[in-house]
């Protein structure tokens, strides 16, 4: 009987035991980065604007947004007279639970030990567009749930807005693609272990000390040097579909006050918060596995390849990450009819155009992977 | 089958994982937050106003047209990826036949401009 019992627990209850260990070391090291991201955004907004931003709890406020956690935890929370209760607290439960899922499919690193990724599907990067698209569930639920005029415009631009980008997105992933031969998402990023540099190092003679030197550069390798304009594309797409500036227009403060989110308030409200700065982070993770090479070291020597994969991953993500909190600081806010204009009329047939351009280039180039 | 499951449970593990902990913070206020809620601060947010009608009143249908174009693109991206995986298995045959359905595609796009299913003003 315990000799029975034992046996059960070594074929199905440990490996489940790691695979939660596995989920929630993923899931409390995001969670972890996120906040200090969100402290950096605050940090690198205030710097533009010659301010010092939270400074107060922790050295150089650096626990500021754990003690924002336990303040959020601590507040009131309010059910709004009018609302549909069920739906009201499902929403931010909706957008946070489909944010945190895209990351089961993320390579954070891969090496002697194998993948370092929860669930190595093999059609990773559909599981990520479908998730993604899932958040605005959350957004239209907890508009629609408030029974307030403010959520429920909100609600509907964010909804129209998100849905918009998603379809340029789509095509960018699908030249991406092209040029990967595969959906997995460890496939993508191996596939930028040779690319431009490499050709520019047979072109200049691989045993040359140009060509040797050439060889060493791996960061132009990565796709975003040949799909450059995809790259931009992608970049721009990623901030109207994660509702950051300049088109957050669904929490446009002069006219819709906080948008779908008007009337939340304690962690329902944090849950909205944390499953936007999640989705940014994972069009971060996306940027980098897509365009800069996900792990991979940017010089291919010593001091740069002793570093462990994961770290060159989470600083990538960080300079992603850096380049929408410049972009949040610098770029004033979109009207509504040019954010449509530009997500219909000019990414989506630009997006169309280079899919067939990559298609030909890649078929009659004979470089198909 | 068992290679199929050992893809997924880490996957549905991770979810459950994850919903775990949306739903701890969901309810942990609820535990130890004071609560004191009143009619006033139960109503609808409206600028200090007290609500003038329903909330859920008429909106633009550009909104409903914005859905029905996403839908069309949507699935026609979806349908772009599996070409996109097998792109060299696929060979010069697949190419044009690929080419030609984008080439179909733009002709309604480029109908749907015309008729200015994508104006916004």
């Amino acid at each position: 009987m315990l000799a029975q019992a034992i046996e059960i627990w070594w074929t199905y209850g440990w490996p489940l035991a790691l695979m939660v260990a596995g989920s929630l070391a993923v899931l409390v090291g995001l969670l972890i980065i996120v906040a200090f991201l969100l402290l950096m955004d605050r940090k690198v907004w205030a710097a533009v604007q010659l301010r010092r931003g939270p400074n107060v709890v922790g050295p150089f406020g650096l626990l500021q947004s754990f003690a924002d956690l336990l303040k959020f935890v601590l507040k009131e929370p309010l059910i709004p007279a009018g609302a549909d209760k069920a739906v009201f607290l499902l929403a931010p439960l909706a957008t946070a639970a489909c944010a945190l899922a895209a990351w089961a499919v993320i390579p954070l690193d891969q090496n002697s030990w194998g993948k370092w990724v929860i669930a190595d599907l093999n059609i990773g990067i559909l599981y990520i567009l479908a998730i993604s698209s899932l958040g605005v569930y959350g957004v239209i639920m907890g508009g629609w749930a408030s029974n307030s005029k403010y959520s429920f415009m909100g609600a509907l631009r964010s909804a129209a807005q998100m849905v918009s980008y998603e379809v340029s997105i789509g095509f960018v992933i699908i030249t991406v693609l092209l040029c990967v031969g595969s959906l997995n998402m460890t496939a993508i990023v191996k596939a930028q272990e040779a690319g431009v540099a490499t050709w520019l190092s047979r072109m200049a003679g691989a045993d040359t000390g140009a060509g040797q030197v050439i060889a060493k550069l791996s960061f132009l390798n990565w796709f975003w040097l040949p799909l450059f304009p995809m790259f931009v594309v992608f970049f721009i797409s990623a901030l109207a579909e994660t509702n950051r500036p300049p088109f957050d227009l669904p929490e446009a403060e002069s006219e819709l006050v906080a948008g779908f989110m008007v009337e939340y308030s304690s962690t329902p409200y944090l849950l909205f918060m944390l499953g936007e700065y999640v989705a940014i982070v994972t069009m971060c993770a996306m940027t980098t596995i897509l365009f800069l090479g996900g792990w991979q070291s940017p010089v291919a020597m010593a001091p740069f390849t002793l570093v462990p994969g994961i770290f060159w991953f989470i600083g990538k993500i960080t300079f992603v990450f850096f380049m929408f909190a410049m972009v949040k600081a610098m770029v004033p806010r979109y009207r509504y009819d040019q954010l449509m204009r530009l997500g219909w009329k000019v990414f989506l047939p630009l997006s169309l155009l280079m899919v067939v351009v990559v298609a030909g280039v890649l078929q009659f180039g004979n470089l198909a992977p | 089958m068992q290679k199929l499951l050992a893809e997924y449970l880490p996957l549905i593990v991770f979810l459950g994982v994850g919903l775990f902990i949306g739903l701890a913070l969901l309810v942990a206020p609820f535990i130890v937050a004071y609560s004191k809620p009143d009619p006033e601060k139960v109503s609808a947010y409206e600028c200090g106003f007290a609500a003038f009608d329903d909330a859920r009143m008429k909106f633009d249908v550009r909104f409903y047209l914005v859905a029905i174009l996403f839908i069309i693109f949507d699935l026609e991206v979806a349908f772009l990826f599996p070409w996109a995986a097998a792109f060299k298995e696929a060979g010069l045959y697949g190419f044009w036949a690929m080419m030609t359905f984008l080439g179909v595609l733009t002709i309604g796009f480029i109908y749907e401009w015309k008729k200015g299913a994508l104006e916004w003003d």
